[in-house]
């Protein structure tokens, strides 16, 4: 800061200094008001765990379930279903699921504990829109003449298969998201929680 | 009668010994100087703040029965989206005050397309008005942003998976994104928080926020002066007493030219409130009768018609660029296609403001550029598939086109000599 002679240098330091302080508390008075919009502790403490009976769900069919305000597709999926995993591999982004969009315990083909079940999250990691099923298989779904069943999201055309692998060259990054999760006995499972924790 | 004018006389002297009311009334109105060359475009201007007075005025009124809550009510409805129900069925003309406020939400778009594009042909943006096309652009982000907000209010299934992929948008900028929009939705998902910071926003913060700059843009036009269909400056050839030659008193002149389109716009807004409201599913989506849902999204989901452009560039980035997701490029391109208007005043490098005198280059890209914004906005209501995919990836290009390449094209046109004064065809 240059003073020249106009200036009561003392003056104008104590001005600049004072506009310092000033500034400082008025930051440090924003903090309260942008960490008001956080989520509050009552939204942190809705997080608890899902038990679902799968008993009832029948080879090629899905439920959904919610879990922390989201939908969790529960697929029983039959042997052609499982087929058709092989061929999808070379059109998928992430084949090997090497992003870490689920648990180790499902980084394999089928992307599960059991390879016929398939639990995932049913947001597309593009922007959060609920994925529709598309089960059936080629012209008749409506996606593609050569589609082998999967997912498609109807918000900005991105595909999964079934085993929730994103498609290449689509607005979706990621596959979709695989919950920690954890069989209690056959036909019960727990979305939210796993062993290893 | 002359007791009674000079009682008038008297507090109208009182008042401006106090407060400069005649002299603001002479500044901004009955000796504001605007170019006698007007024609329909300059029309849209007083419209949009007439929208804005029907938007404020309803908006009041619909508050005083709206509940932004997003718990289920007894009969197990979420208690927003059975609020509209009840101001649409059982508050005394409550159907007709939301007609008006939603139909006034797409009228906004409608008037400011139109007061923007003005602006295109005649080259308003061009120096010394460069602050008042950023006023109004900012203006427009904030018509954008509230816009948004009030769509959530409903709390119907569009409401709510438009929300959530709009607050999605921001997880895509790289290291803060995920923490942001949970800092945005106040959850993990979009809920009852969610809904009670729109409705705080929608109220209060951007209206407050858009007023400001409403005066800010008067303010600044009625400091540089209207411009007008030649693109000439009017300053330029004043009389003795320092009037523009070619300028008219705002008031009475344009007031009663005004109010010509006011009764014009009344007419067209009156049909859509009482015959059409829905307006074939684009002013309301039929989807917006159901109430949220967080674990379905509807089979089609589009916004409202005015963002459909913005959206469809937004869905045309497919492809990851330096090792960042397409998301996050798709995002980007999104804000830059609203932002790049902006940069217009010094984009364009003709000799000319005004369409009238440009040459073919400047019309044909201009031409190319509206051609391409329809088309986008026409796709931006459908479902994507890969046909339509690359015809929006074309049209994006184009859009970008249009700004990017102005300042190469505007320089090297054949312009036609200005005229003097204005003409009055």
């Amino acid at each position: 800061m240059s003073c020249d002679e106009n200036v009561d240098c003392g003056r104008r330091r104590l001005l600049v200094a004072t506009a310092a302080a000033g500034g400082v508390a008025g930051v440090a008075a924003a903090v309260p008001f942008v960490a008001s919009m956080l989520p509050s502790e009552r939204a942190k403490s809705a997080g608890a765990p899902v038990e679902v009976d799968i008993s009832k769900l029948a080879p090629g069919q899905m439920m959904t379930v919610e879990w922390r305000g989201k939908p969790v597709w529960i697929i029983n999926r039959t042997p052609e279903m499982l087929a058709s995993l092989k061929k999808t591999d070379d059109k998928v982004a992430d084949p090997k699921s090497d992003k870490q969009m689920q648990p180790d315990y499902a980084k394999n083909e089928t992307r599960s504990i059991k390879p016929e079940i398939l639990v995932a999250v049913g947001i597309c990691t593009h922007l959060g829109c609920s994925p529709s099923e598309k089960f059936k298989t080629g012209a008749e779904s409506g996606v593609d003449p050569d589609w082998p069943g999967g997912f498609l999201c109807p918000c900005h055309g991105s595909t999964f298969d079934l085993a929730g692998r994103v498609y290449k060259s689509k607005p979706a990054p990621d596959n979709l998201e695989i919950p920690p999760h954890m069989y209690l006995g056959d036909a019960k499972i727990v979305i939210g929680e796993d062993k290893k924790a | 009668m002359s007791k009674v004018n000079a009682l008038l006389k008297g507090t109208l002297d009182w008042v401006d010994e106090r407060f400069p009311l005649t002299a603001n009334w002479k500044a901004h109105l009955s000796e504001y100087y605007a170019p006698k060359n007007f024609n329909f475009w300059y029309f849209f201007g007083s419209l949009a703040l007439l929208v804005l007075v029907i938007q404020i005025v309803t908006g009041i009124f619909l508050v005083m029965h709206f509940k932004p809550d997003a718990s289920l009510n007894a009969s197990g409805v979420p208690v927003a989206f059975a609020s509209v129900e009840y101001i649409m069925r059982d508050v005394p003309w409550g159907w007709l005050i939301r007609y008006m406020h939603s139909t006034g939400a797409s009228a906004f778009f409608v008037v400011v397309y139109m007061h923007m594009f003005r602006g295109l042909l005649y080259g308003s943006y061009r120096k010394p008005r460069e602050l008042i096309w950023i006023f109004g652009m900012l203006i427009f982000l904030c018509l954008m942003a509230e816009a948004f907000f009030g769509y959530l209010l409903p709390w119907g299934q569009m409401s709510f998976w438009g929300a959530q992929v709009i607050v999605n948008l921001f997880s895509a900028i790289p290291l803060i994104g995920p923490d942001l929009s949970i800092w945005l939705r106040g959850d993990f998902v979009v809920g009852d928080s969610t809904l009670n910071r729109f409705f705080s926003f929608h109220v209060i913060a951007v209206p407050l926020v858009l007023l400001g700059l409403v005066a800010a843009h008067i303010l600044a036009l009625h400091e540089v002066g209207s411009n007008n269909p030649d693109g000439v400056e009017i300053k330029k050839k004043k009389d003795a007493n320092g009037i523009p030659l070619d300028g008219i008193p705002f008031h009475p002149y344009y007031t009663l030219k005004d109010i010509v389109g006011v009764i014009v716009f009344l007419m067209a807004f009156s049909v859509i409130v009482f015959f059409m409201p829905e307006f074939g599913g684009y002013f309301l989506e039929y989807n917006n009768f159901f109430p949220a849902d967080p674990l379905q999204t509807p089979l089609h989901i589009a916004p409202v018609w005015y963002f459909t452009p913005y959206y469809s560039i937004l869905r045309a980035v497919t492809y990851p660029l330096f090792g960042i997701d397409a998301k996050f490029w798709g995002v980007v391109a999104m804000g830059a296609s609203t932002l790049i208007i902006a940069f217009l005043p010094w984009l364009d490098r003709s000799p000319v403001k005004s369409i009238r005198y440009r040459g073919p280059l400047f019309k044909g890209f201009l031409a190319a550029f509206l051609v391409s914004f329809f088309i986008l906005g026409y796709l931006g209501v459908l479902a994507p598939t890969p046909a339509r995919t690359l015809v929006s990836q074309i049209c994006s290009v184009i859009y970008f086109g249009f700004f990017l390449l102005m300042p190469i094209y505007s320089s090297l046109d054949k312009c036609q000599p200005e005229p003097d004064r204005v003409t009055t065809k």
